[in-house]
């Protein structure tokens, strides 16, 4: 058996073993005299939090729109959020770490999520998406992960490309994809779930 | 092709716009239903006998009716959050037809005495999410909606919030952590109110159930299954898609008959009824009905009803460790027997692949599988440890053959599927 990679201070995880800083305040809900929100931020946050019963029904909104106003999850954009909503930046940063589509470390701006979970890899998912690692490359512009069943076996091997669902995918259209979400096209115009009709008909 | 319901006239242009919905007879019965008394309507909805479609398939008018009553805000959630592997019957139902759900939405709501209405769907449907949140806006101006509150609320990757408690924890905005049941969400859900959840086909269904009457639709179907089911071939068959069914029809017809069964020259070697979290089958049980009681005898589960197909050309060892993967990367972490189950249970499959197992760490793996089932908050764990289980119960000889083989290797290889051939 392979060796498990540990960090220098011998722990599986970084930072794990790390002390506490107790010298350092709790972190408190930020004020809101001193943290600036931009106003659509905070109006787009409000609103979610309009909807709810209980404000913080809206973490995961509030969340995702910081993700898609600043890529990811930053510091500062979850101490806006959680200066909007009342909330501490550990109560958020907590939910963000949860959830695999929020992300709290940066990453590129074109999102491909390749399924690879049983069906698609019974198709061969695990080669397409090893091609994709390989089209794209050390690519800041990217972030190709693999991803949990996405609920589209009709159509595997397939990816959520940008939130757009193309497939089956060949493994030769790689390259066109890839080109695709460099250039800001559509992906895979023809390959797209939403074209497609019911089988049996 | 059979009885269509949720399908009929699925793929009309335009069938998720309000205008084509009302011409195909959307939004009338809906009046019906709120002109009759609450518990006549719960009475109707036990006589149709639908079961739930989600996966645990319990009895929808039975849920409705444990809803308390008396004043106070009450909550019926829609679980659009399907991620079950193999599952992706609610994405094309929503996509296709998101005013069926909405129509469904007003009449549950007003049968479990609910004045708010959530929709949890997950988040990568964006797509599908975009399109109910323009069927959400037709339908309140149209005025359907009348005093409901209905909200979409979009998750963010988690397979544990398919989970219907963890699900509320994530509407809450929290983790998806489960809850301890009981209190039973009926009477402790959503915001410590009572809350009713249902599946999005279950939902959708009732409209048609009273349109037909509930009576003649307890006539679909089988005795115990009533009705029509969307199910999700997917896997090593050649026409892959949803189909709907009438439930007990024979699973060989809907795998060989409906999804054109494995490719040219292959035959099944094992299938998964319902879902991956589903124990699995093999090819001498594609006779069985396909309806909940017929799947529950063999040893399985109808549970959301996606067929996963894998034919002859996969090795067993290969399935089972991408599924106890899946499951690893999607246990919540709150219970031990789940979170370090899953865990060893791939270190032990890992094992298997690098030549290091011997028969006996079959063994242990099935004990590990037994001693998960059961012990945890949710099903999470049980849904790794039974397919895996099942697997190394009908699949056993393969295992060993596989160990054997890649032990006799000078070093570790990729076997492929075909070893056992060669």
């Amino acid at each position: 058996m392979s060796a498990v990679p540990r960090y220098e201070h011998g722990s599986r995880v970084p930072g794990w073993d790390d002390a506490a800083d107790l010298t350092k305040d709790p972190a408190e809900v930020p004020d809101a005299a001193t943290t600036p929100v931009p106003a659509d931020l905070r109006a787009e946050i409000e609103d979610f939090m309009s909807r709810y019963p209980d404000r913080r029904s809206a973490a995961i909104p509030a969340l995702a729109a910081v993700q898609r106003r600043y890529g990811w999850c930053t510091p500062e954009g979850v101490e806006q959020a959680a200066c909007v909503m009342r909330l501490t930046p550990a109560y958020l940063m907590a939910v963000a770490t949860f959830y695999d589509m929020l992300e709290t470390e940066p990453v590129g701006k074109n999102t491909i999520y390749v399924c690879t979970n049983i069906s698609c890899s019974l198709h061969g998912a695990d080669e397409l998406l090893e091609r994709l690692l390989k089209e794209v490359g050390d690519d800041p512009g990217f972030n190709v992960r693999a991803f949990e069943c996405l609920g589209a076996c009709d159509i595997a091997p397939m990816a959520s490309v940008n939130g757009v669902y193309v497939g089956p995918i060949a493994q030769d259209e790689v390259v066109d994809l890839v080109s695709q979400c460099r250039g800001g096209e559509e992906p895979l115009p023809d390959k797209q779930l939403r074209k497609r009709k019911a089988a049996g008909t | 092709m059979s009885l269509q319901l949720l399908f009929e006239n699925i793929d009309e242009q335009g069938l998720n716009t309000i205008d084509v919905y009302r011409r195909r007879g959307g939004y009338e019965i809906y009046k019906q239903a709120l002109a009759m008394p609450r518990d006549q309507l719960v009475e109707e909805l036990k006589k149709s006998g639908l079961r739930g479609r989600g996966g645990a398939g319990f009895s929808m008018g039975t849920k409705a009716s444990f809803m308390p009553q008396g004043q106070m805000d009450k909550y019926l959630v829609c679980n659009a959050d399907e991620s079950e592997p193999g599952t992706f019957k609610d994405r094309e139902l929503m996509f296709k037809n998101p005013h069926a759900l909405i129509e469904g939405m007003i009449i549950a709501a007003y049968a479990a005495g609910a004045n708010r209405a959530f929709i949890f769907i997950r988040g990568e449907y964006a797509e599908v999410a975009d399109v109910l949140d323009a069927a959400l806006a037709e339908a309140r101006e149209a005025g359907v909606l009348g005093d409901l509150s209905l909200v979409l609320h979009r998750g963010a990757g988690a397979y544990i919030c398919g989970e219907e408690t963890a699900l509320l924890d994530a509407l809450e905005g929290k983790r998806g952590n489960p809850r301890l049941k009981p209190p039973f969400p009926a009477n402790q859900g959503l915001y410590q109110g009572p809350t009713l959840i249902n599946n999005v086909e279950t939902l959708m269904t009732v409209p048609y159930i009273l349109r037909m009457g509930a009576e003649d639709y307890a006539k679909i179907g089988v005795a115990n299954s009533t009705g029509t089911k969307v199910v999700s071939v997917s896997g090593n068959v050649t026409r892959p898609g949803n189909y709907e069914i009438e439930l007990g029809m024979p699973s060989r017809e809907i795998i060989y008959g409906l999804a054109g069964g494995p490719p040219e020259g292959r035959e099944v070697k094992l299938w998964f009824p319902g879902g991956s979290s589903a124990p699995v089958l093999t090819k001498d049980d594609l006779d069985l009905p396909y309806d909940f009681d017929s799947l529950a005898k063999a040893g399985s589960m109808l549970g959301s009803g996606a067929i996963i197909v894998v034919d002859d050309s996969n090795s067993v060892v290969d399935v089972c460790l991408k599924l106890a993967k899946f499951y690893r990367h999607e246990s919540c972490g709150k219970c031990t027997p789940c979170r370090e189950g899953t865990n060893w249970t791939v270190k032990m499959i890992e094992r298997i692949k690098s030549g290091e197992a011997t028969p006996m760490d079959l063994d242990v793996m099935a004990s590990v599988q037994s001693r998960i089932i059961g012990n945890c908050l949710c099903v999470l764990g049980d849904a790794m440890a039974m397919p895996v289980g099942s697997m190394i119960e009908k699949f056993r000889p393969e295992f060993e053959s596989y160990m054997e083989h890649v032990r006799l290797q000078p070093q570790p290889v990729e076997i492929q599927g075909a070893y056992a051939e060669a």
